[in-house]
């Protein structure tokens, strides 16, 4: 019993790491319409911004963590500025290829950077809690309250203020939008801006629960919570934090219990079947094409 | 058959054959000559299966119309089981060059059932959902091969499946003749190095001819006719499952031949070698190449297997520039600014098939 | 001119249901719907239609914006499922089967928002409808098989004869999405006859056309109809084109039929009338 409460938390608190990225992931994709890959890589910046922050600088854990922030919001606005923004009007094969670029971009120039070697991360947040047998990493705290703060602040944001409306407004008409004096190149922008933000959050806190750091960090997370994103029914908010969620908890599961060679393979089998029973995700609406 | 000729479509297709032939012959003859440095003559047998990789995933997404993002899943099926084919048949077929052509011809069954496998869900949906998918079996197919275990002897194959990680080649309780074939996580070792650049040579154009002569036909035009508007062609009669399901099978079937191949040019082999960032590489080729486009394919898969090669002299730098490079092609073929102004240095550029779609 | 068009068809007597009874008597008619509907989230977007087409009749779905008229053609063809009722092609139920299916049963059509095949060629548009009267493999077409080569040569004819029913033959090498408005929906009207049907469904067809090139379109449907012998539904909010050459016309409201009859009932009628206009207020 322990050791299943062990196993969930530590799923949950992997599937809040999911759901902040899938939450990014998500943004851009209902506002841009567009796969970006690279996005599992600004994770890694935010890793290594905030590994440099305390290692070199000897900051303390939460100031690496805001430099971190605004390294990754300048560096997401700076892609879609130089990279996105020319390809607008291009089809989506191509835009896609280009966050391919982007992304390889990101992983060799911190190759360079870094090294290729594997550097030890000191968690933000060390130290566990003990309940009876159950031993919590005040890091999973952490990580499963941050993905609540930011899902509650960022529904909030979404449904209620001008620019979160703008968002909206641009996912589902970018012409029209503009039509009624929506900036929409800027809301993209600040799209890109607020999805990069919860990378360097999710890399932070990923490396933090890990421990380890190396250029290519972010690509499989990036992945698994883009399938989290499309899980819980992509352009949808709620769906992000559910597919999030889920699939750290199957994850932690299948490596338990199942087999730890095959975990991914499970995550992505359960993937497979819910979109074929619902082909829109778990929350998202299914939108014939009108004939 | 004059009149053929003078239609551009077909005039095109016989210029990509005699392209690929003309490669060939040069190549082929620097090689007999000796004249190829050693990094040279490595990459011939590569080159030939990413180029068949290429056009194959252009028949997916170019002709069909379908984002694949796990396109390589199939080149590892095709080259695990063409591995398993040849090394089994060592004793009783002692012909390399016979036990190569039956390696491809099972790489490419294999590949073509696991196709139909994948293909009978993943058909069902469609755009950025069907894409997430084939990536999703592509990893699936991936880790499968990394569990699996095969021996022979002369008890025939021994297989077993490595779900804990703790099974080793020792558990297939094999006779002492045995040979490990597949080994877990460490992948095929061991292998027969069979592949020869005339066979690649003749993959190429076999999958040429395939897919050229497909695409000019009922069949491809169906194909089209789903890519282009999937309801009209629903209203005109055409099955558009079967199809689709065609397209991809044929698709996923030369992809496991070039696996095949690909798997009998190196002693060992892993299956990580053929993950995600190797689709994404094949489809790299496809788009720059030019959707729709087999020549535009060939060339693609060509350069840009070369290029990174070529560029081994900037060494940490290459794949950063390989990046760079990547990024800047695709604005300069899909951003209407930086197109009018090569519009203005190159005044006699064709319209030719664009890159996007 | 548009009466002229009308008197070329030929009256026959005919059954029941049918708009007009005096069609078709000795033979069945090729579409019959019995209460017919369909419910959008739990909105009757079609309900109790009930409708018969004469085998080579030419008949017209009229009604005001939203009336339903283009779902009851999606049901028609399958791209929508009934909830309720039954449609007999030539006599055969089509439940269960798919769009596809139903065009190898006999029903063709075109669309309200064109949907050609953009980036092939007219003559691909319409050998894509040809498609299943084309017939070899996939073997034979890899191989270049003698049978590719026959049967190649008959479509690339077949599509030419079609073409030239609206004078296209010329256009064969263009790209079907580059053509004008008005040639795409010729097109596409070409493309559906390649399937060689026994009805064939026009959404809107002269719509975007200028008056000369309606006036060309009635006569070509009635030619169509005249050479081919099949039966013609459309939907069309031009009613010249539908008084001009509808022998017999469906006024569809609110997802149900109002009137049927001839252009003069039709144009005569209160309820119909009503329709379009709104109640006239009294005084």
């Amino acid at each position: 019993m322990t050791e299943f409460l062990n196993y969930l938390i530590s799923g949950i608190s992997l599937g809040s790491v999911y759901a902040i990225i899938a939450l990014g992931y998500t943004m851009v994709y209902g506002i841009a319409k567009m796969l970006n890959f690279a996005h599992g890589d600004v994770i890694m910046v935010g890793g290594y911004v905030s590994f440099c922050a305390v290692f070199y600088l000897d900051l303390p854990g939460w100031l690496a963590t805001i430099l971190a922030i605004i390294v990754c919001t300048v560096l997401g606005v700076v892609i879609e500025g130089l990279a996105y923004k020319p390809l607008r009007q291009a089809g989506t094969l191509a835009v896609l290829i280009t966050a391919i670029g982007v992304s390889y971009f990101l992983q060799n120039a911190a190759q360079l950077i870094w090294g290729t070697s594997t550097k030890s991360y000191a968690s933000v947040m060390p130290g566990n809690l003990a309940l009876g047998g159950v031993t919590i990493p005040y890091i999973s705290i952490l990580t499963i309250a941050a993905c609540l703060i930011i899902m509650v602040v960022l529904t909030q944001f979404i449904n209620r203020s001008k620019l979160g409306k703008a968002m909206r407004a641009c996912s589902e008409d970018k012409g029209a939008a503009q039509l009624m004096g929506i900036h929409v190149n800027r809301t993209i922008s600040m799209t890109f801006a607020i999805g990069s933000a919860l990378a360097a959050i999710a890399g932070v806190l990923l490396c933090s629960s890990y421990t380890t750091l190396n250029p290519t960090t972010g690509s499989m997370p990036g992945i698994k919570a883009f399938t989290a994103a499309v899980f819980g029914g992509i352009g949808s908010i709620p769906g992000a934090f559910l597919g999030g969620i889920l699939l750290g908890v199957i994850e932690s599961m299948a490596k338990a219990y199942l087999s730890s060679a095959l975990a991914n393979s499970i995550v992505f089998a359960v993937l497979i079947i819910v979109l074929l029973v619902r082909p829109a995700g778990l929350l998202g609406k299914y939108v014939p094409e009108k004939v | 058959m004059k009149n053929l000729l003078k239609k551009k479509t077909t005039r095109t297709d016989f210029l990509t054959y005699l392209g690929v032939i003309v490669a060939f012959v040069i190549m082929f003859a620097l090689q007999q000559a000796d004249m190829l440095k050693n990094s040279t003559q490595g990459m011939l047998v590569p080159v030939c299966c990413f180029v068949v990789m290429a056009v194959s995933l252009n028949l997916t997404v170019g002709i069909l119309g379908e984002l694949s993002l796990g396109h390589a899943g199939f080149m590892s099926v095709g080259a695990f089981s063409g591995i398993i084919a040849a090394m089994s048949l060592e004793q009783s077929i002692p012909s390399d060059l016979a036990r190569l052509i039956i390696a491809i011809v099972v790489g490419a069954i294999c590949a073509a059932i696991a196709g139909f496998i994948v293909g009978v869900p993943v058909l069902r949906l469609q755009g950025d959902y069907l894409a997430i998918v084939t990536l999703a079996f592509g990893e699936i197919i991936k880790e499968l091969i990394n569990c699996l275990i095969v021996g022979y002897d002369e008890n025939g194959l021994h297989v077993m499946f490595n779900l804990s990680g703790k099974l080793s080649v020792e558990n297939l309780n094999m006779t002492e003749n045995g040979v490990a074939i597949i080994k877990g996580a460490q992948g095929a070792v061991g292998v027969d190095k069979l592949a020869t650049f005339p066979m690649g040579f003749v993959l190429v154009m076999l999958c040429l001819v395939i897919v050229l002569n497909l695409v000019r036909s009922r069949t491809g035009r169906a194909i089209l006719s789903i890519r282009d508007n999937r309801i009209a062609a629903e209203s005109v009669g055409i099955n558009v499952t079967k199809y689709r399901l065609m397209a991809f099978v044929i698709s996923a079937a030369m992809a496991g031949s070039a696996g095949a191949l690909f798997g009998l040019n190196y002693s060992t082999l892993s299956s990580t070698r053929f993950d995600f960032n190797t689709s994404i590489l094949v489809l790299v080729y496809v788009v720059l190449g030019g959707l729709g486009n087999i020549w535009g394919s060939i060339i693609a898969a060509v350069v840009l297997y070369v290029l990174p090669e070529a560029l081994r002299e900037f060494n940490d730098y290459r794949m950063l520039v390989y990046a760079i490079v990547l990024i800047l092609v695709m604005l300069a073929t899909n951003n209407d600014q930086f197109k009018a102004m090569l519009g203005r240095i190159l005044p006699k550029r064709r319209k030719g098939a664009a890159a996007n779609g | 001119m548009a009466k002229k068009v009308f008197e070329k068809g030929k009256m026959v007597p005919v059954p029941s249901h049918s708009i007009i009874p005096e069609r078709d008597l000795h033979k069945s008619p090729i579409l019959e719907c019995s209460h017919l509907g369909i419910d959008f989230g739990g909105l009757a977007a079609v309900k109790d239609f009930n409708i018969t087409v004469g085998r080579t009749e030419i008949a017209g779905l009229i009604g005001p914006n939203g009336a339903g008229k283009t779902t009851v053609f999606n049901l028609l063809t399958k791209v929508y499922h009934p909830t309720r009722g039954t449609i007999l092609v030539d006599g055969m139920d089509t439940s269960g089967k798919t769009p596809a299916q139903v065009n190898r049963m006999g029903i063709a059509r075109t669309f309200q928002n064109i949907r050609l095949f953009n980036n092939l060629s007219v003559e691909d548009n319409v050998k894509i409808g040809l498609h299943n009267h084309t017939r070899y493999n996939a073997l034979s077409s890899i191989f270049r098989l003698p049978s590719y080569w026959k049967q190649e040569k008959i479509a690339h004819e077949s599509a030419m004869e079609l073409l030239s029913i609206f004078d296209m033959q010329d256009l064969a090498d263009h790209k079907a999405g580059s053509l004008p408005y008005g040639a795409q929906r010729r097109l596409e009207i070409v493309r559906a006859l390649a399937t060689n049907p026994s009805l064939l469904l026009l959404d809107e067809p002269a719509a975007g056309m200028n008056p000369s090139e309606t006036v060309e379109l009635m006569e070509n449907i009635v030619k169509i109809r005249d050479t081919f012998q099949i039966a013609i539904m459309l939907i069309e909010h031009d009613m010249n084109l539908v008084m001009g050459i509808c022998e017999g016309i469906c006024v569809l409201n609110f997802g149900q039929i109002i009137a049927k009859g001839t252009a003069e009932e039709i144009q005569n009628n209160p309820v119909v009338i009503e329709a379009y206009l709104g109640k006239q207020k009294e005084g």
